[in-house]
């Protein structure tokens, strides 16, 4: 994204008219003659000031005392009352490690796997490789309400497949109530990301593998190195810098990894005993804000986590350039 | 060439794991399947793994007579092609005009629009603001939301900048307007590019379960997978399985379940998805290719 950004602003360093200026018309004369063009743009423009511009000025909400029917003006101002009692909240320390926790996990385990699936998918081939391929990227157009449907039933305590499985090879005596204990919380909610996401998520790598110039391969062979050799000599090194700019990506997102699944799984936080373990910034927002109606305060843990977000997204940015910089293979 | 040992090991292995994998993929749609397409108090019994041991239409035809679920469906369809449409015209006349050199203030609308994907204003601000707007509780916020998406325009810029100028000229030469031009000539020619966008567009506006949650408040509005939330979490199941009228209710009450249902109502929200996926994986995949070249 941010690299997208960067060549918007390359091409528009070019000048872009090709008299000089002294011939050229005023701006207002062609902003008339091109009207057209400027036409084009005005919805997106307007769009963007409404849904995005004005919610941005609406921060503000978390410096005032905020009233849906008193409006906008008219709530007095608070100063950074609600940041307070946020950082001062019984919650607070529980809410960060949740988040950090359930980020770090996620990353943790969802960088590697679909580098692991595609390394794999690499190996085989023909109708076996396609097949795996189009049944795996499937549950990435699943909503996550579905996805809790399924893990519910196949979670289930009577008739679960998972537990039938369990108990069948005699791993645990009595079916285990997967969704109402806390401490198999974290690891339901990776799991499911990464059974998600990891098929989808091999596309990028599996086109980087392809593009690898075969000779290598062969030359490889020719020395004698075996397949699984290959794979740690070649393969690997050739998709590192395609995978430390993932894994950078990854780390400077880290706090906007979704907390759609969160909600799913705690049936939309109504499951009190997942809170103390499920409960993240994201969340919190939403069960202050949305649920309990206090809109200033939520604002305020909303603000915290934005600010948050930017300063990781600086750090990643930055280290990603000098990386850039550093490394030459 | 021959394999080695140690390769044949290996080969068995990948073979395997992706065997597992394939396997834990699949089965969870499959039994669900399975489960809509079984009668519940049978069901209920557990053991039911591959194949319907008591096969019926009855799950499916008291989610066709629910009221308040094809409803759902049809705001659902109405949002996703709606919105789909709207989203891609105005995203892509937005790029169209951003791809063209000397627009006045470009810069600026660069700037203007790259900035919001960078830093948003949080889900309480935007709430407030759509409150006062009076899009809340509307099925235009429905459409509304995400309607020009910073990234597709970039994505539509760049294809749009790699077109011949020369095609746009000799339409204009013609007498075309700049919005003749757009229409008749760079529309058709960007088939694989608007079908790309169009697609993941599509997804998100079908799959969006949490805003509406957030902002609509008329059950009448509610598209289907906020219903399903309901229908997941039991209890609404249960109230719907005795507001059925007294006719459904006479036939099929004894033999649905809550869980049935559930698998009915999932199902009927994923095969739409399902079914065009296997012809339209290609775009998909060229999709996430685009997408990631931009990183």
């Amino acid at each position: 994204m941010k690299q997208a950004a960067k060549e918007v602003f390359r091409s528009n360093a070019v000048p872009e008219a090709v008299s000089s200026p002294a011939e050229m018309p005023s701006v207002w004369v062609r902003f008339v003659r091109q009207w057209d063009f400027q036409l084009m743009i005005l919805p997106a423009v307007v769009f963007l000031l409404i849904f995005n511009y004005a919610p941005m000025y609406g921060i503000l909400l978390a410096f005032k005392e905020y009233n849906l029917f008193k409006g906008f003006a008219d709530s007095p101002w608070v100063g950074t009352m609600h940041f307070r009692m946020f950082f001062e909240a019984p919650e607070f320390w529980e809410i960060i490690r949740n988040t950090f926790v359930i980020a770090l996990l996620k990353l943790i385990i969802g960088f590697p796997a679909p580098i692991i699936l595609a390394l794999m998918l690499n190996e085989v081939g023909g109708l076996f490789k396609r097949v795996v391929q189009t049944i795996t990227y499937i549950p990435h157009f699943m909503s996550w309400i579905v996805i809790s449907g399924l893990a519910f039933s196949m979670l289930a305590v009577d008739h679960g497949a998972v537990n039938g499985l369990l108990v069948k090879l005699h791993i645990v005596k009595d079916p285990v109530n997967w969704m109402s204990e806390p401490k198999y919380f974290w690891g339901i909610l990776v799991g499911l990301n990464v059974w998600k996401e990891i098929g989808f998520g091999s596309i990028v790598y599996l086109a980087a593998i392809i593009g690898i110039d075969p000779s290598l391969y062969e030359s490889a062979s020719l020395d004698g190195a075996s397949r699984f050799k290959q794979i740690f000599l070649i393969t690997i090194p050739s998709i590192m810098p395609i995978m430390m700019i993932f894994l950078i990506l990854g780390v400077g997102n880290i706090l906007t990894a979704g907390y759609e699944d969160i909600l799913v799984l705690t049936r939309n936080l109504n499951n009190g005993i997942m809170l103390p373990i499920g409960n993240v910034l994201d969340t919190y927002v939403y069960q202050m804000g949305i649920l309990n109606q206090r809109y200033s305060y939520a604002s305020a843990v909303g603000l915290f986590k934005s600010v948050l977000s930017v300063v990781l997204l600086v750090i990643a940015n930055a280290s990603a350039r000098r990386f850039g910089k550093t490394s030459l293979w | 060439m021959k394999l080695s040992l140690s390769d044949k090991v290996m080969k068995t292995i990948i073979y395997s794991l992706l065997l597992v994998l394939a396997f834990i993929t699949f089965y969870p749609f499959w039994n669900s399947l399975v489960l809509s397409f079984n009668v519940g108090s049978d069901a209920a019994a557990g053991g039911i793994t591959f194949w319907p041991r008591k096969f019926t239409f009855e799950n499916y035809e008291l989610v066709f007579k629910e009221k308040s679920i094809y409803h759902a469906y049809l705001i659902t369809v109405l949002r996703t092609v709606v919105g789909t449409l709207v989203a891609m015209f105005f995203t892509a006349l937005f790029a169209y005009a951003m791809s063209k050199k000397g627009i006045v203030f470009k810069k600026f609308y660069t700037l203007f629009a790259i900035f919001t994907m960078f830093f948003q204003g949080g889900l309480i601000p935007y709430f407030v603001v759509m409150y006062n707007v009076h899009l809340y509780n509307t099925f235009w916020f429905l459409i509304l939301h995400g309607m020009i998406s910073v990234y597709n325009m970039i994505i539509f810029r760049t294809f749009f900048m790699e077109l011949p100028d020369g095609l746009e000229e000799s339409a204009k030469i013609d007498g075309c307007s700049n919005f003749g031009v757009f229409f008749r000539i760079v529309v058709p020619i960007s088939g694989p590019v608007i079908a790309t966008l169009s697609l993941f567009t599509a997804v998100f506006l079908w799959n969006d379960w949490f805003t509406p949650s957030v902002f609509i408040n008329n059950q009448n509005l509610i598209p289907l997978q906020t219903t399903l939330v309901q229908i997941i979490n039991a209890g609404a199941t249960a109230s719907l399985l005795t507001n059925v009228n007294s006719h459904t209710a006479s036939m099929l009450q004894n033999t649905v379940t809550v869980k049935t249902l559930q698998m009915a109502t999932m199902m009927v929200a994923t095969l739409p998805i399902l079914a065009v996926y296997p012809f339209l994986q290609r775009f998909f995949v060229k999709g996430v290719l685009v997408g990631s070249l931009k990183e």
